[in-house]
């Protein structure tokens, strides 16, 4: 995993700091480029849930540096209030025992 | 380029001693695989912290060699 580059650092944490809630994914929300990216984004819409897509396939930059950024080595991650909350399994693992809906419900 | 089932439990089993394993190839392809690892290591740990230690476990292959592994985590508590 390559460090993470400063510019991209700051990239991340004023997506994640702008946004209440942030899918760092491949492709968009309305095109999504991968099953598991478009997965979570289903789950946030089906739930009732606005958030800003960051397609990291657009920005092969953000592509390795939010998994150096999270320790987290897939995409999707999903942000909300600055905080991660995880990829694709935890989000899904969540929507069905009800924790996700209570995150947002807060 | 990709894992066995059996790599894929070796690695785990390596970096979580305590740790049940069970792993399905889910479409038999050797490349999509669903994992279900419990440990007592688990115990206290966030979702987050938990699937991180099985990543890490991993060395860096997920991602990699493995495109894709479902993870589910429990602890014994």
């Amino acid at each position: 995993m390559t460090e993470l580059d400063e510019g991209v650092k700051s990239r991340i944490e004023k997506e994640i700091s702008s946004n209440d809630v942030v899918l760092f994914m491949k492709g968009t929300p309305v095109f999504p480029q991968c099953g598991f990216s478009s997965m979570v984004s289903q789950v946030l819409s089906h739930i009732g849930v606005e958030f800003k897509g960051v397609d990291v396939l657009a920005e092969p930059t953000l592509r390795d540096g939010i998994k150096s950024f999270s320790d987290w080595p897939t995409i999707p991650q999903l942000y909300v209030k600055g905080e991660f909350i995880g990829g694709c399994d935890i989000v899904k693992e969540m929507y069905e025992n009800g924790e996700l809906q209570e995150l947002f419900n807060k | 380029m990709s894992m066995t089932a059996n790599e894929i439990e070796t690695m785990i089993k390596e970096a979580i001693p305590d740790s049940t394993v069970v792993i399905e190839d889910l479409r038999g392809d050797g490349d999509h695989y669903s994992a279900h690892v419990k440990s007592s290591l688990f115990n206290g740990k966030s979702k987050i912290q938990q699937h991180q230690m099985v990543y890490k476990a991993l060395k860096g292959k997920m991602g990699q060699q493995l495109h894709a592994l479902a993870l589910k985590t429990s602890s014994d508590d």
